[in-house]
């Protein structure tokens, strides 16, 4: 049984994003990439087995390039982008998407903003004139701001206030980040989105929706110089941002101090552990580091064989379940975690304390070479399954290249991840598990004895 | 915008090529009937499998024994233990998953070309001679009970497990496959074996393979992995009465967000008219951004971040289902809206234009569907299961183009009973008590 306590990995999920979604890209990916001349990047991944194509622009924005004050409007932007442009009435967008037979979404990240459709090959044009057209023209009015300030409050309700988890997660990373905002929930703090505006909304919109800042990633049946020729009608002619700035953030200060939390909630049904610690990210000079901590992740707690799940639920009855998280794929610092949920019985700190004890052994122990093999076996078996789905190549590349990296990085990723030592796993990890740079979180009921 | 029109024109010669999806059609030695999508492409299989019956077949008290055998299948099987047998498939690469639901279990399995034979060998013990090992069952039974304690508080949970009590009662379908803490807590060993040689068995199995394989070597292939299968196991569930009557119920619960679960009788799989159901579903409340629900409660008044509608023809009844969420105050008015929609639909129908935009973004869709090995093989136990032809692939979308106006009208007086809708909210909503006519 994988994933027993639904309540607890899906927070953690939410958190971060798993190490294992975006470990492999492959070799033989079929892909093109091209440049437009307003500085727009293209990438074409060619899936010929059946006639279908997604298109997805992704823009380099995402909510940890908000204004102070303003958390939640990346999101509340990609909402509105399904309003109005100068010739298209509210809602038209996706109901002509729906009306080719297509399906279209949003999402919005820490440091990205996605757009996407799936729909026959041949509609792709259409798709891209309307992604050009939202890319510039957007007409908003007071009304359409109000109702749909609405739907995000009752969005931030259905994900966060309504989960323990969701609001525990937000308080850790609150606490994980003193200066970036990674420390801010992606969807927004409530008190700061019941004040946002028509003028919030469009200054974002104005500073970072450009073709300069935006990445073409089309994966299906399709051929790049066909591509090429509609990306250059439909988005080589809108004029590049001259004013796009840096995407300086804020760097955290050097942390100093363990930080400890709990968070008490009668809705908690299953209290758990968790400790997230700041953590490299892949970058475009070195991968590697960011490699070793996939492969850290995958030892400790990537499934039945890990060291976490095999010390706590199968050596012991600790837990019910036990894994360890990590993103990879950040502009900047990301974070790497690990959760325990106790067994009947158990304390939440006899949980924290048994985990520090299967750290304590690894860095002592090692990595065990065979189980490695086996985690690189999977690795190169994923590269295999992942391009049955060329959606989620797609996503591989957008989310890499809107955090710094380019396509060769990309490629170059399965044989970096192959060529980690165990050595450099454990090297990694002692950099990494450092309490002064980490939260330590308790969610627990109200009744629970903390000590 | 203007340029719309000239391209719907073309839209319904949008897929010719779908014909071109070939299903084999496999009877194997062994007296095993399976579909088959050969696709050479990519070197691995995807292979699902599924028994009817599922975790309804459970036994009188026994709530959550077929649940608890199928998560106990990858924990020991053959000469290898729980970990023995983790590290095999790590070492294969192979994706092996096991679930219950109310009318099936399934076994979803991946594994390469290049070690295709290991891998069957490794997911045969698991379907043959699973261990049932007590450590392993008390470390499952262990994470079985965390997960209905956490369903316990979860509002999500909480409101479906209410509305099904409250529909279906003593039937299977009135509980979660689950089981309860108590019923799981009095599972034994031989509860596990009994529910393995009562649910999984040949004459209830569908099989479905998409992949790099061709009709001979998974012809093979099933008969070496099920043909040690009993013949038969236990009888299939009784049909299930649906008890709930118009109306609306609150439990109680602390959350700043009520959940609400609503729905009536729905339209068997095989009615003649389950197509225009489901074409009327798309325009009330099925289709993304675009039904009328949508319309109406989030687009028009942002009382939710997502309303939707479906039908659900299970095995042994059938159900009209939505489901909605808005903060406590705003919930009542979302559930009045809702109402109105459910009526209005019932007594004026539907516009054309509405028809046909169901229609093109149904047909439309439908390809899209067969997007991977995984998706495909899963369609075609879907179908077999189901009662379909393979040639259904090639005709599903005339049977949608083929919905009239009248047919849809027609279906939704029938269908939408809006004086029978059944509303089960959970949270503390504001002003629902007073309008509840089935208190």
């Amino acid at each position: 049984m994988r994933i027993a306590v639904k309540g607890a990995a899906l927070a953690l999920m939410l958190a971060t994003g798993l190490a294992q979604a975006d470990t492999v890209p492959t070799p033989q990916d079929d892909v093109t990439t091209f440049a437009l001349d307003n500085g727009m990047e293209v990438v074409v991944i060619e899936d010929h087995r059946a006639p279908v194509v997604v298109n997805m622009v992704w823009y380099k924005a995402g909510s940890a390039d908000e204004p102070e004050g303003a958390s939640g409007v990346a999101h509340f932007l990609e909402h509105l982008l399904f309003k109005g442009t100068d010739t298209l009435d509210p809602g038209e967008f996706s109901r002509t998407v729906a009306r080719n037979g297509g399906s279209d979404n949003a999402f919005t990240s820490y440091d990205y903003t996605a757009y996407f459709q799936r729909v026959a090959a041949d509609r792709l044009d259409l798709m891209m004139r309307m992604e050009a057209d939202r890319m510039v023209n957007l007409r908003l009015d007071e009304k359409d701001i109000l109702t749909e300030r609405e739907v995000i409050i009752e969005e931030r309700n259905q994900r966060t206030e309504n989960d323990p988890g969701a609001l525990f997660g937000e308080q850790r990373n609150a606490a994980l980040y003193m200066n970036h905002r990674y420390g801010v929930p992606i969807i927004g703090w409530r008190h700061e989105m019941v004040t946002l505006d028509l003028d919030d909304a469009l200054s974002y919109y104005r500073k970072n929706y450009a073709p300069n800042n935006a990445i073409l990633v089309v994966a299906g049946d399709v051929k790049p110089d066909d591509v090429r020729s509609m990306a250059e009608q439909h988005f080589g002619v809108l004029p590049p941002n001259p004013d796009l700035m840096d995407r300086a953030r804020p760097d955290e200060p050097p942390q100093r101090a363990e930080r400890r939390l709990t968070y008490r909630d009668a809705r908690v049904a299953q209290p758990y552990v968790s400790r997230v610690y700041l953590a490299p990210s892949r970058n475009h000079d070195d991968q590697k580091t960011a490699a070793a901590l996939v492969l850290l992740s995958e030892i400790l707690g990537g499934g039945q064989t890990s060291k976490l799940v095999r010390a706590l639920t199968f050596d012991s009855q600790t837990a019910v379940w036990a894994g360890a998280f990590y993103d990879a794929t950040r502009l900047d610092e990301s974070s790497f975690g690990i959760a325990v949920v106790p067994s009947e019985g158990v304390s939440l700190q006899e949980a924290e304390d048994a985990m520090d004890r299967v750290i304590a052994e690894f860095l002592v122990d090692g990595v065990d070479e065979a189980q490695l093999d086996r985690i690189k076996m999977q690795l190169r078996a994923q590269a295999i399954y992942s391009r049955d789905n060329v959606e989620r190549l797609a996503n591989r590349y957008g989310k890499a290249l809107a955090t710094g990296l380019t396509v060769a990085d990309v490629q170059a990723w399965p044989d970096i991840l192959q060529s980690v030592t165990g050595e450099e796993i454990v090297a990694a990890a002692r950099d990494v598990f450092d309490r002064n740079q980490a939260v330590t979180g308790w969610l627990t009921t109200p009744e629970e004895v903390t000590q | 915008m203007k340029f719309v029109a000239t391209l719907l024109t073309s839209l319904l010669l949008a897929f010719p090529a779908w014909a071109e999806i070939d299903i084999q059609e496999i009877t194997t030695p062994g007296g095993f009937d399976a579909w088959l999508v050969e696709e050479q492409d990519i070197p691995f299989v995807a292979l699902e499998l599924r028994f009817k019956g599922g975790a309804s077949l459970d036994r009188d008290g026994k709530r959550g024994a077929t649940n608890l055998m199928m998560a106990l299948l990858e924990e020991g099987a053959g000469d290898m233990d729980a970990r023995a047998f983790a590290e095999r498939t790590e070492e294969l690469a192979a994706r092996f998953s096991y679930d219950a639901y109310d009318d099936a279990v399934s076994v979803s399995a991946k594994f390469l070309t290049e070690n295709r034979d290991e891998a069957v060998a490794l997911l045969r013990e698991t379907l043959i001679n699973p261990r049932f090992d007590e450590d392993a069952i008390e470390r499952v039974r262990a994470q079985v009970a965390s997960s209905i304690r956490s369903d316990l508080k979860d509002p999500n949970s909480i409101v479906s497990q209410a509305f099904d009590a409250a529909a279906f009662g003593d039937h299977p379908y009135g509980s979660s496959a689950d089981g309860t803490l108590d019923s799981v807590a009095g599972l034994t060993r031989d509860d596990l074996t009994a529910a393995h040689k009562g649910v999984m068995r040949r004459d209830n199995v569908f099989i479905g393979a998409a992949g790099d394989i061709s009709a001979e070597e998974l012809s093979t292939l099933i008969d070496d992995l099920l043909g040690d299968l009993p013949e038969t196991g236990w009888d299939m569930p009784a049909r299930a009465d649906f008890a709930l009557e118009g109306g609306i119920d609150v439990v109680p619960f602390e959350t700043p967000q009520s959940v609400a679960l609503f729905g009536h009788e729905g339209i068997e799989r095989d009615d003649p008219d389950f197509f225009a159901a489901y074409v009327m579903n798309v325009i009330l409340g099925g289709g993304g951004f675009e039904s009328r629900l949508m319309d109406e409660v989030r687009e028009k008044r942002g009382l939710t971040y997502g309303v939707y509608s479906y039908l659900v023809p299970k095995d042994y009844a059938a159900l009209y289902l939505g489901r909605v969420a808005s903060a406590n105050d705003r919930i009542a008015e979302a559930i009045s809206v809702i109402r109105d929609e459910w009526s209005k639909l019932a007594e004026n129908g539907a516009t054309q234009e509405e028809l046909d935009q169901a229609k093109t973004y149904l047909t439309g869709a439908y390809p899209l569907r067969f997007d991977g090995n995984g998706p495909i093989a899963d369609i075609l136990v879907g179908m077999q299961m189901d009662g379909l032809p393979t040639e259904y692939v090639v005709n599903r979308n005339a049977k949608v183009e083929a919905v009239t106006l009248e047919d849809v009208q027609r279906v939704a007086k029938r269908l939408l009973r809006p004086e029978d809708l059944h509303f089960t909210v959970v949270g503390e909503p504001e002003g629902l008590e007073a309008e509840a006519p089935g208190q």
